[in-house]
C-alpha cells in the first residue's frame, strides 16, 4: 500500500509493505525528528526495515534522506522519536553490539595513508575483537572469505588510496562484508562513479541481499537503478517521507511531478522489466 | 593448550597470529624488528653517554657498575652524577615519542603535536612565571629542585584541559583541536615573551635556559617520579592502541565499528596530555621530538599509523643521542633541546623534500 | 576601542538598484573600517601617559614650531608611532588575507611561512656579531632574515611529490621555524648580552621606535600593497581550485609568485620594524571574511583597514591598561586574539575556508 502526501499532512497507512520481505521488524524509526543545530532536516519520520529486505531510499538533494540513514546508523542522535535496532532503542545499545549487527558505509569514507585492503578489511572484524582475541581463526576465515567474495584478493596487498573509485568501494564493502553483520547500510555508495562501476556495486549489494540474506538500505541518487536493484522504495521530500512500496507502486508519473517536479513517462525496463523514468522535462 | 602460529591472508603479510586456545595475538614483525633495533640502540646510546665526560669511564665497566660491581669513584659517577641524567633523558624522549604517536594519529595530521598545540609553550609559561615571578637564578637553585618543575607540570596540566575542553563540542573534532592549539601556542609564547621582558636580565638568562630544554643538573629527584608516572601512562597508551586502529578512519566509520568515539578521544587526548606534561617538567620543553619521531617511526614500520612503542624508543634515542652530541663533539655545550631541533628539523624536510608519503 | 565582530554590516542600505545589498553592503563595511581606522589613529595620538584632548591635539598636530610639552610629545612620538601603527597593521592583516587565500589555509599566518623565524634568526645574529644596538639597523637584517625563510620555506614545500599544497607549506613552515628559532636559542643562551637586547625586539612591539623605522619600512609596505590588490583578482580563481582556475585562463605560477613577493614584503618589514606580532594576520580575514564575503577584491583592503585598527587599538589598550607604564602590543594582541579565535572556532561545525 503506498500513501502518497499531498503536501499539507502525511496519511500513513501501517499495512505491512507487500514489497518488504517477510518477518520481523530489525530497524525500525519511530517518529524520528532531525535537526543540525536549529534547523529541522527530518520531520516525525516512521520506517521499518524487515529482515531480508532491500531498501532504497530515494529523493531529490536536501530531502533528508543522508540524515535518516545516519540516524538509523546511530551515528545522529533524533531531536524527536527513537530508532528501534530488534525493538531495542539503538541510543542506550552499547556500541559495540550495536557494531556486530549494523553495518554502516558513510559517503566518502576516509581511509588512512598506507592502509592496505587486506587492512582495511581486517579493521571490519574489529568489534569482534578484544585485546585477547585479536585474530582469531574465525576473524582470519572471515576476512579471507570477504576478499574473494569481492573479487578483491588480487587487490588485497595494494594501498586502498592507490585504487579506482569502483575498487575503493568494493573495498569498504568487503570490509562491511567482513564485519559479518546482519544489517548494511550504505551511503549513496554510487555517487562519483561511473555507470559501469555503479553497477558493479550494486550487483554486488543485490548479491549481498540475495546470497547472504543480509538486510540492506540504500541511499540512492538514481531512481532507474533503484527500481532495478531494491525491492522496495521509499521516498522522501522535505524532510517527509512521502511514498513506501514496490519500486512499480513507488515510482509514478503523480510522484515524480510532486516530489522530483519532473515531468516524465514511466516505462517496463527492457531487461529487468522493472519500472524506468523517462525524463520529459523539468516542471516548474 | 597449544601455541598455533599461522600465516595470516595475503595483504596481511608480515605479522604473525599467536593462538592459544581462544585467545590470540598479533605479533607484526617489521614493528618488532624496529622496536628491537631502537632499543639495541638506546642501550649503546645509554653506555655511551654514561661513559662519557670529565672523567671517562669504559663501556664495560659502566655495565658492570650498573648491576652493582663497580668500586667507589666510579660508582659516583656513573650512579649519582650520570645515569641520572641519562635516564631522564630516556625517560623524556619515550614520553615525547608516544605523545606525539598519539596526537598525530588522533588528528590525523602529522603537523599535531604537543609542541603545536601549545601544550609545551603552557609549561614554559609556568615555568618562565615561577623563575621570573620569583627571581629564579638565585633562590632558584633552591626552588628549582622542586617549585619549576611542579609551575611546568602545572602550566601544561591547566594548557592541555584548557585545549581538550575548548576543542570539545559533542566530541572532539581534530582539526578544531589544531586550530585550538595554535591559538593557545600563539599566546602562550606571546605570554612567555612578556614575562622575560619584565624579568631581570638574569632571571630571563637562566629562563631561557630552561624553555630551551636541558638535561643539565638532572637527578634521581626528577628521574625517579617521572619514571613512576611513565610506567602508569605508558602502558595505558599502549592499550589505547586498538582504538587509535579505529579513530584513524572518519568519525562515523570508528563508530560504526563499534568504537564509543567520546570516550576514546578523550582517553587519547588526556593520555596524551599526561605524557607531555610529565616530560616537561623534568626536563623543559625539548622541542621536535614529538614532532618527528612518530614520522620516522612510521616510515621504518610500514603500516598506517606511527607505532606508538617504536616511536617511544625512538625519541629515547634520539633524546639520548643529541644529549650525548652535545656533551661530546661541541665545543660548548649547548642545552639538549636545541640539538634535537637541529637534528631532527633537517630530518622532516629531507623527507619532505623526498616527497615518499603523501601528507593528506 | 576595539574592533572586530561588533561591527556587523547593517543591511539597512535597502537593495536600490539590481546591484542590490551584497555591494551596498561591502561599501558600508568599507566606510565603517575606515572610521574605525580614523578613530584608532586618534586615540593613538591623544592617549597615552599623558592623555590630551581633541583641542589640544589639534593644536599640537597643527604648531610649526613645537616648544610646548604636548606637541612636542604629539609630534615627536605619537604621530611617528601612530604612523608606525598604521603600516605595520594594515601590512599584517593584507599579508594574512593573502596567505590564507593562496594556501585555502584557514590557519595561514605569515608567521607560519617562516617569515618570524627568519626575521628573528636575522636579528639575533646582528645583536650578537654585527654589534647592531638600534632598532633601525635590525631592520635591514630582519627584512632579509624574513625574505630568506619565505623563500627556503616555499621551496622545500614545493619539492616533494605533488609540488605545494596547504599541509606541505604549513608543514615546512613549522619544520624550518623550529629550526631556526633553535639555531635564535642557541645563540642567545649563551650570551646574556645578546639575549637583553634580543627580548625586547622579540616580544613585539610598537613603541622604542623612531620616525626613521616607519620611513624605511614604508617602501616596501607601499610596494607590497600594490602587489597585494593586483594579487587579489587572482586569487578568486585560486581559491576556485587551481584547475578551474587554468581553465579561466589564469596563469598559476604568476600569481603565486606575485603573492609570494607581496606576503614576503608585506609581512617582512612589519616585522622588521616592530618584531613578530601574531594573530593579526591570522584573525583579522577571518573576521572581514565574514562581514564581506569571501571576493579577495574586498577582503584584502578590507583587512589592511581591520589590520591597522586592530594594531593601534591593541597599541591603545596597552598604555591604558598599564600605566603608567606600557603593555607591549603583541602581549595585548595574543591575549584578545587567542579568545577571539577559539571562539571563532568553535562557532562552526568544521572550519572550511
Amino acid at each position: 500500500m503506498t500513501t502518497i502526501s499531498s503536501g499539507t499532512g502525511v496519511r500513513h497507512d501501517r499495512a505491512p509493505d507487500p514489497g518488504a520481505g517477510p518477518g520481523r521488524v530489525r530497524l525500525a524509526a519511530e517518529q524520528v525528528r532531525l535537526a543540525y543545530d536549529e534547523h529541522v532536516v527530518v520531520h516525525d519520520v516512521d520506517l521499518e526495515l524487515t529482515d531480508g529486505s532491500f531498501t532504497a531510499i530515494v529523493g531529490p538533494n536536501g530531502c533528508g534522506k543522508s540524515t535518516l540513514l545516519r540516524a538509523l546508523g546511530r551515528l545522529l542522535r533524533p531531536a524527536g522519536g527513537q530508532v528501534l535496532l530488534d525493538g531495542r532503542a539503538i541510543a542506550r545499545t552499547p556500541t559495540r553490539e550495536v557494531a556486530r549487527v549494523l553495518g554502516l558505509l558513510p559517503q566518502s569514507p576516509i581511509a588512512p595513508e598506507g592502509l592496505t585492503v587486506a587492512d582495511l578489511v581486517a579493521r571490519g572484524r574489529h568489534p569482534h575483537q578484544s585485546w585477547v582475541r585479536q585474530w582469531s581463526r574465525d576473524d582470519e576465515s572471515v576476512v579471507a572469505e570477504a576478499l574473494a567474495w569481492t573479487d578483491m584478493a588480487g587487490l588485497a596487498d595494494r594501498p586502498v588510496d592507490a585504487l579506482s573509485g569502483g575498487q575503493r568501494q568494493r573495498a569498504w564493502i568487503s570490509m562491511a562484508l567482513a564485519q559479518g553483520t546482519d544489517l548494511l547500510l550504505l551511503d549513496e555508495p554510487t555517487t562519483y562513479l561511473d555507470l559501469a562501476h555503479q553497477i558493479d556495486v550494486l550487483e554486488l549489494v543485490g548479491r549481498l541481499h540475495a546470497e547472504r540474506g543480509r538486510t540492506v538500505a540504500v541511499v540512492l541518487h538514481d531512481l532507474n537503478l533503484a527500481a532495478r536493484y531494491a525491492q522496495r522504495l521509499v521516498a522522501m521530500k522535505d524532510g517527509v517521507l512521502v511514498a513506501s512500496g514496490t519500486p512499480a507502486q513507488v515510482l509514478t508519473e503523480e510522484l515524480l511531478a510532486d516530489v522530483f517536479e519532473l515531468e516524465a513517462r514511466i516505462v517496463p525496463d527492457p531487461v529487468t522489466g522493472t519500472p524506468m523514468v523517462v525524463p520529459v522535462r523539468r516542471l516548474r | 593448550m597449544s601455541a598455533t602460529l599461522e600465516r595470516p591472508v595475503s595483504g596481511l603479510r608480515g605479522r604473525t597470529a599467536v593462538r592459544i586456545g581462544p585467545a590470540s595475538v598479533v605479533l607484526r614483525w617489521r614493528q618488532l624488528l624496529v622496536s628491537l633495533i631502537a632499543l639495541v640502540l638506546l642501550v649503546v646510546v645509554s653506555a655511551l653517554s654514561i661513559g662519557r665526560g670529565d672523567y671517562p669511564v669504559a663501556i664495560p665497566d659502566v655495565l658492570r657498575t650498573l648491576v652493582g660491581l663497580g668500586d667507589g669513584p666510579q660508582n659516583f659517577i656513573v650512579l649519582q652524577l650520570r645515569a641520572p641524567r641519562v635516564v631522564v633523558g630516556l625517560l623524556v624522549g619515550l614520553a615525547l615519542g608516544v605523545a606525539g604517536a598519539l596526537f598525530q594519529t588522533f588528528a590525523r595530521n602529522p603537523l599535531a603535536s604537543p609542541d603545536t598545540l601549545g601544550i609545551t609553550v603552557g609549561a614554559s609559561v609556568g615555568a618562565v612565571a615561577a623563575i621570573v615571578l620569583t627571581g629564579g637564578s638565585s633562590v632558584g637553585a633552591l626552588l628549582g629542585g622542586f617549585g619549576i618543575p611542579l609551575a611546568a607540570l602545572s602550566g601544561a596540566l591547566v594548557t592541555g584541559l584548557l585545549l581538550f575542553l575548548l576543542a570539545w563540542r559533542a566530541g572532539v573534532d581534530g582539526y578544531r583541536l589544531v586550530l585550538v592549539g595554535i591559538a593557545l601556542w600563539s599566546a602562550g609564547s606571546a605570554l612567555v615573551d612578556w614575562l622575560l621582558t619584565n624579568a631581570q636580565v638574569y632571571d630571563a638568562a637562566a629562563a631561557y635556559v630552561w624553555i630551551t630544554g636541558s638535561l643539565n643538573a638532572r637527578t634521581w629527584d626528577q628521574a625517579v617520579p617521572l619514571a613512576i608516572a611513565l610506567a602508569v601512562l605508558v602502558p595505558l597508551s599502549l592499550a589505547a592502541g586498538r582504538s587509535l586502529d579505529v579513530l584513524q578512519f572518519g568519525d562515523d566509520t570508528a563508530r560504526g565499528l563499534g568504537l564509543r568515539l567520546p570516550a576514546a578521544q578523550t582517553a587519547v587526548v588526556l593520555l596524551a596530555v599526561a605524557l607531555t606534561a610529565a616530560a616537561v617538567s623534568a626536563a623543559g620543553p625539548i622541542t621536535f621530538v614529538a614532532l618527528v619521531v612518530p614520522q620516522v617511526a612510521v616510515r621504518l614500520t610500514g603500516g598506517s599509523r606511527p607505532p606508538l612503542l617504536a616511536s617511544g624508543l625512538l625519541g629515547a634515542v634520539l633524546v639520548v643521542g643529541a644529549d650525548l652530541v652535545t656533551r661530546t663533539a661541541l665545543p660548548e655545550a649547548l642545552p639538549v633541546g636545541i640539538l634535537t631541533a637541529v637534528i631532527g628539523a633537517p630530518y622532516l624536510l629531507w623527507l619532505l623534500v623526498r616527497g615518499r608519503r603523501r601528507f593528506t | 576601542m576595539t574592533t572586530t565582530a561588533d561591527a556587523p554590516a547593517r543591511s539597512g542600505a535597502a537593495p536600490r538598484a539590481r546591484r542590490g545589498s551584497p555591494r551596498a553592503r561591502r561599501l558600508l563595511v568599507l566606510l565603517v573600517l575606515l572610521g574605525l581606522v580614523a578613530a584608532a589613529a586618534l586615540a593613538s595620538i591623544a592617549i597615552g601617559t599623558r592623555s590630551l584632548a581633541p583641542g589640544e591635539v589639534w593644536r599640537a598636530l597643527t604648531d610649526r614650531h613645537p616648544t610646548d610639552e604636548a606637541a612636542v610629545i604629539v609630534q615627536q612620538l605619537r604621530v611617528p608611532r601612530t604612523v608606525l601603527g598604521l603600516l605595520v597593521g594594515a601590512a599584517l592583516g593584507m599579508s594574512g588575507a593573502l596567505m590564507q587565500g593562496h594556501t585555502r589555509n584557514p590557519l595561514g599566518d605569515p608567521g607560519l611561512l617562516g617569515v618570524t623565524a627568519g626575521a628573528s634568526l636575522a636579528v639575533v645574529l646582528a645583536i650578537a656579531y654585527f654589534d647592531v644596538t638600534s632598532v633601525s639597523g635590525y631592520v635591514w637584517f630582519a627584512f632579509a632574515g624574513a625574505l630568506a625563510g619565505t623563500v627556503l620555506v616555499y621551496a622545500i614545500g614545493s619539492a616533494g611529490r605533488g609540488g605545494a599544497t596547504p599541509i606541505t607549506l604549513a608543514l615546512a613552515g613549522a619544520a624550518l621555524s623550529a629550526l631556526l628559532y633553535a639555531l635564535v636559542r642557541a645563540i642567545v643562551v649563551s650570551d646574556t648580552q645578546t639575549l637583553d637586547s634580543f627580548r625586547f625586539w622579540q616580544v613585539g612591539a610598537l613603541a622604542g621606535r623612531g620616525s626613521e623605522v616607519a620611513w624605511q619600512v614604508a617602501p616596501f609596505i607601499a610596494v607590497g600593497v600594490v602587489l597585494a590588490l593586483a594579487n587579489a583578482p587572482a586569487l578568486n580563481l585560486l581559491g576556485l581550485g587551481e584547475d578551474v582556475a587554468r581553465g579561466l585562463g589564469q596563469r598559476i605560477w604568476l600569481a603565486r609568485a606575485v603573492g609570494l613577493a607581496a606576503i614576503t614584503l608585506l609581512c617582512g618589514a612589519a616585522t622588521a620594524a616592530c618584531g613578530p606580532i601574531a594573530f593579526v594576520g591570522l584573525v583579522v580575514p577571518h573576521v572581514v571574511r565574514a562581514l564581506t564575503g569571501p571576493d579577495h577584491r574586498w577582503l584584502v583592503p578590507c583587512s589592511a583597514l581591520l589590520g591597522a585598527a586592530l594594531l593601534l587599538s591593541a597599541d591603545v589598550l596597552g598604555r591604558v591598561l598599564a600605566r603608567p607604564g606600557e603593555l607591549q602590543v603583541g602581549i595585548v594582541l595574543a591575549l584578545i586574539g587567542a579568545p577571539f579565535f577559539i571562539a571563532l572556532v568553535r562557532r562552526r561545525k568544521t572550519m572550511a575556508l
